[in-house]
């Protein structure tokens, strides 16, 4: 009790009051949930503008457009999006969505939105640590966005930015200073995720209220924990590749580089690899994918669980998998580099261990289902998104199978089903994670209901339209159309009609990119006319539903919580209702928490435990 | 709650009308792969098409399960109760080891043919050095001592484009071309090497593809098996002409080869050296 107590003095009491200190240099974890969330999606708006730029070309090639050339004078010329154009687009839409968007709203919006209030803190363990996080990554965010505005253009290099080309000035018109923006914005932009990834681990594992076990922990909170891991592993990777990229590209050094000659001109080095940096990018890059998957696992099992009125299905398994996924995903790196002249043993062991994780994700698949059967389904937009999320992620998921099979990959690696693979599990899948969890946590986020209609209307348009655009890439990728191509007028493999599957793909990209305004419209008036919601507007057994709505400055009013139970007692036989919060104790309702037999808390238990007899460390 | 039925029925249809597009357009091959014309290709189409039937087989069951799962267990009365249902360890443990099996499976069958395909090529197998420059495709073929001179692309300046070591006696007879002639049905051993960046040396309708390594080369053997003209397309980003990167490869018989080789420059005659 002590410790809490600690906690009360420094939170409580000192809540702001100044408008500067409240909102906008806020240690308050939901404020800066916002202030990641509103950033990281003005971010993911900016590369899907980038993405319609890039479409355009794709469906009418050569083709003048003066309309949208005159809103991009830089990037077109003779009102023709240029191809360095092109390809700066190309490299930033990768980046800006991948790191800037998804990870941003992922990470830095629902986990400091959901770990705190899921876990029964009053705020995250270093709050001050948290805040510097939000600025360094906005300082990331405008130096990414000032490499636009440079002379040579944004970088060009792909969002993979393999050298040579990312190291050689003259190789590519955005190796530049965009370049070199590039890098230093990356770098900046781990240093940030470090600060976040390190708040969220140590709040799960300290700050968790009393009576919170692990194994109470609902899933979200798992998910984003293992993701957080695995960022704080694997980004600091990254960030030593690019610091031998800027020595390569600015002090002469070889890491990797060797004598190359480059428009006629010789470049004297000796002996590095690009190889090197592909494994080290990659050693960020694919655990980096799961840092986007696993959250929007987590947010999706909550929602279906809440929305289907039934505990999620297997919760111990899912936690397993999460934890599984999460190991294993340190250890497939490699197949990203079947074809780049690796070692081919290396690929036969980097094979194994890819479609090893297709196992838990399967896993994952059937328990989803599992929990839907004999629900009682309930159709709210968050809902809807969250099982549209587990109609494509076993869509996206199973075509990697594909590409972890290192002989398939020679034909399909670097073509248009890549591009396929992982816009339905990342753009799509990861997308819509983000969509639930905004719909089913904006009440916590703005203290008011978001419009189920225009979101409906949301869904309906962007679950059809994602699969428009990126089902018909397979095809393409069958017929082995390659990525990264500005135009395709000499290859006379490609059949006439793939210009027909672009032009449909581009279009259904304008209209489906067009519907996301209406969740900008309903976003923007729900924050300030929408109904005012009740603290638990879904009939959820999580924490921060036993919060108002939103919570204020602390979370819980004068004392924490207590945890009784896990998340998932829905529609328990013999409760009043089909849902009983965690809050609430054993005597009052019964429990259908898996292996639970242990004796209801004792006095002395309920001081020190966490009910399960372990000590529980509550605050630092 | 408003009544939100009608969004599962949505959702089951339009689940559906998924299944049957996908069924309907690769079932029925309205797009598909580049005809094949060489040997492994037909180890990677076959997989190819054993991956398609396994996955393709899930695609549809899961989807039809989904559908079916939220088209019948929608909301419709407010006496509904969903089952407490916690978990089912012998079910779980099945569809942890089924797919656990078909992996196998597919990984066994994956790394058997990738060995194949990636092995040592044949002795008698035609070698030929490929090199890749911003934006377009090279090659080197060995004269008659049958051996590739050096390359490395500090030789490369404007009368030597092919980085060819003046030095080295193995490459005067060497013979050179902006265009891949590959005999029909005999191995062919390609060295892969890069001038500037990373290219992709990829085509298609033969199932090759293989990086181009600045500082390093790379292998891969082929065995091509129809008569025509193929693309060379690069698969790997190489800067803004990545696009129009694009080569030449003409499969023909023996005697063809041979005649077209014959009237190729070699590397003595391109640097005025002596055989």
């Amino acid at each position: 009790m002590a410790t809490e107590h600690a906690v009360e003095s420094v939170v409580v009491h000192h809540e702001p009051q100044s408008f500067w200190r409240r909102y906008i240099f806020s240690m308050d974890h939901k404020v800066i949930a916002i202030q990641y969330m509103i950033t990281a999606g003005l971010m993911g708006l900016i590369g899907l503008v980038m993405s319609w730029l890039m479409r355009i070309p794709l469906a009418w090639p050569g083709e003048s457009v003066p309309i949208v050339a005159k809103i991009f004078p830089g990037l077109f010329e003779g009102g023709v999006l240029r191809p360095d154009a092109y390809l700066a687009m190309m490299t930033m839409h990768g980046t800006l969505m991948v790191f800037f968007f998804l990870t941003a709203i992922l990470l830095g919006g629902f986990g400091n939105l959901l770990i705190p209030l899921q876990c029964g803190a009053r705020d995250m363990a270093f709050p001050f640590v948290n805040m510097l996080s939000y600025w360094v990554f906005l300082l990331s965010c405008l130096i990414m966005l000032a490499s636009l505005f440079v002379t040579g253009g944004a970088a060009a290099a792909g969002w993979t930015a393999y050298p040579p080309l990312s190291a050689l000035e003259k190789a590519v018109p955005g190796s530049g200073l965009g370049q070199t923006l590039w890098l230093v914005a990356m770098a900046v932009f781990i240093a940030s995720s470090v600060m976040g990834g390190l708040n969220y681990i140590t709040t799960v594992l300290n700050l968790r209220t009393q009576g919170m076990s692990m194994m109470r922990l609902p899933l979200t909170v798992w998910a984003l924990f293992v993701a957080a891991i695995l960022g704080l592993l694997a980004f600091p990777a990254l960030f030593a590749g690019a610091v031998l990229l800027l020595l390569d590209r600015h002090l002469g050094t070889s890491f990797y580089l060797s004598h190359v000659v480059v428009g006629g001109e010789h470049i004297v080095r000796e002996g590095g690899n690009p190889l090197l940096w592909q494994h080290l990018f990659w050693f960020l890059g694919h655990p980096e994918v799961y840092i986007l998957i696993l959250p929007a696992m987590g947010i999706a099992s909550e929602i279906i669980s809440n929305n289907a009125r039934k505990p999620i299905f297997g919760y111990r398994v899912m936690v397993y998998s999460i934890i599984a996924i999460g190991f294993l995903s340190f250890i497939v790196w490699g197949h990203h580099m079947f074809v780049s002249g690796m070692n081919i043993w290396l690929s036969a062991a980097f094979t194994l261990t890819t479609l090893i994780i297709a196992v838990p994700s399967a896993v994952k698949t059937f328990n989803w289902l599992g929990t839907l059967w004999r629900g009682k389904l309930r159709f709210t937009t968050a809902m809807l998104f969250a099982i549209g999320f587990v109609s494509t992620f076993v869509t996206g998921g199973l075509t990697g199978i594909f590409l972890g099979n290192p002989t398939i990959d020679i034909q399909l690696h670097d073509t248009y089903f890549v591009v396929a693979h992982f816009h339905i599990v990342m753009a799509t899948s990861s997308v819509f994670g983000i969509f639930a969890g905004v719909y089913h946590w904006f009440p916590k986020l703005f203290g008011r209901m978001m419009d189920e209609r225009l979101g409906k209307l949301h869904f309906w348009l962007t679950f059809l339209g994602m699969y428009a655009i990126f089902f018909p890439m397979h095809y393409l990728g069958f017929m082995g159309v390659p990525r990264r191509y500005y135009g395709f007028g000499l290859l006379q493999y490609l059949a006439p009609n793939t210009q027909d599957i672009q032009l449909f793909i581009s279009v259904a990209a304008f209209i489906t990119g067009a519907a996301q305004f209406l969740f900008l419209v309903n976003l923007i008036r729900s924050i300030w006319w929408g109904r005012r919601a009740e603290a638990n507007p879904w009939q959820g057994n999580t924490l921060e539903w036993q919060a108002p709505s939103p919570p204020p400055h602390g979370n819980w009013g004068e004392k924490l919580p207590v945890v009784y139970r896990w998340a998932y007692d829905y529609s328990v036989a013999g409760a009043s209702q089909d849902f009983i919060p965690q809050t609430v104790p054993i005597e009052q309702e019964p429990t259908g928490e898996p292996g639970r037999h242990v004796p209801l808390p004792t006095v002395a238990a309920t001081l020190s435990g966490d009910g399960n007899g372990k000590p529980l460390q509550n605050g630092g | 709650m408003e009544r939100s039925g009608i969004h599962g029925i949505l959702f089951a249809l339009a689940v559906v009308v998924l299944v049957l597009v996908g069924v309907i357009t690769i079932g029925d091959r309205w797009w598909w792969l580049p005809p094949l014309a060489s040997v492994h290709g037909g180890q990677i189409d076959n997989l190819f098409t054993i991956t398609l039937a396994i996955t393709g087989s899930v695609f549809v069951l899961v989807h039809l399960l989904l559908a079916y799962f939220v088209w019948r267990y929608r909301e419709r009365s407010a006496e509904q109760r969903a089952y407490f249902y916690l978990e089912n360890r012998p079910l779980e443990v099945t569809y942890t080891l089924i797919p656990a099996l078909v992996l196998t499976g597919l990984i066994t069958a994956g790394t058997r043919a990738w060995f194949e395909i990636q092995g040592p090529p044949p002795q008698n197998a035609l070698p030929i050095r490929v090199i890749g420059e911003q934006f377009a495709w090279r090659f080197q073929y060995p004269g008659a001592d049958g051996q590739l001179g050096r390359f490395h692309p500090r030789f490369v300046s404007e009368s030597n484009p092919f980085g060819i070591d003046p030095d080295d006696p193995a490459g005067r007879d060497d013979i050179v071309a902006t265009e891949l002639h590959v005999p029909l049905n005999r191995p062919v051993v390609a060295y892969i090497d890069s001038k500037d960046v990373l290219h992709s040396f990829f085509v298609p309708a033969l199932r090759v593809k293989q990086d181009a390594v600045p500082g390093m080369t790379t292998r891969f053997w082929f065995v091509a098996s129809q008569v025509g003209m193929y693309d060379i397309p690069c698969a790997e980003l190489c800067g803004q002409g990545h696009y129009i990167m694009r080569g030449q490869m003409v499969v023909e018989s023996d005697a063809a080869f041979e005649s077209w080789l014959a009237q190729q420059p070699t590397i003595a005659t391109m640097l005025g050296l002596s055989q």
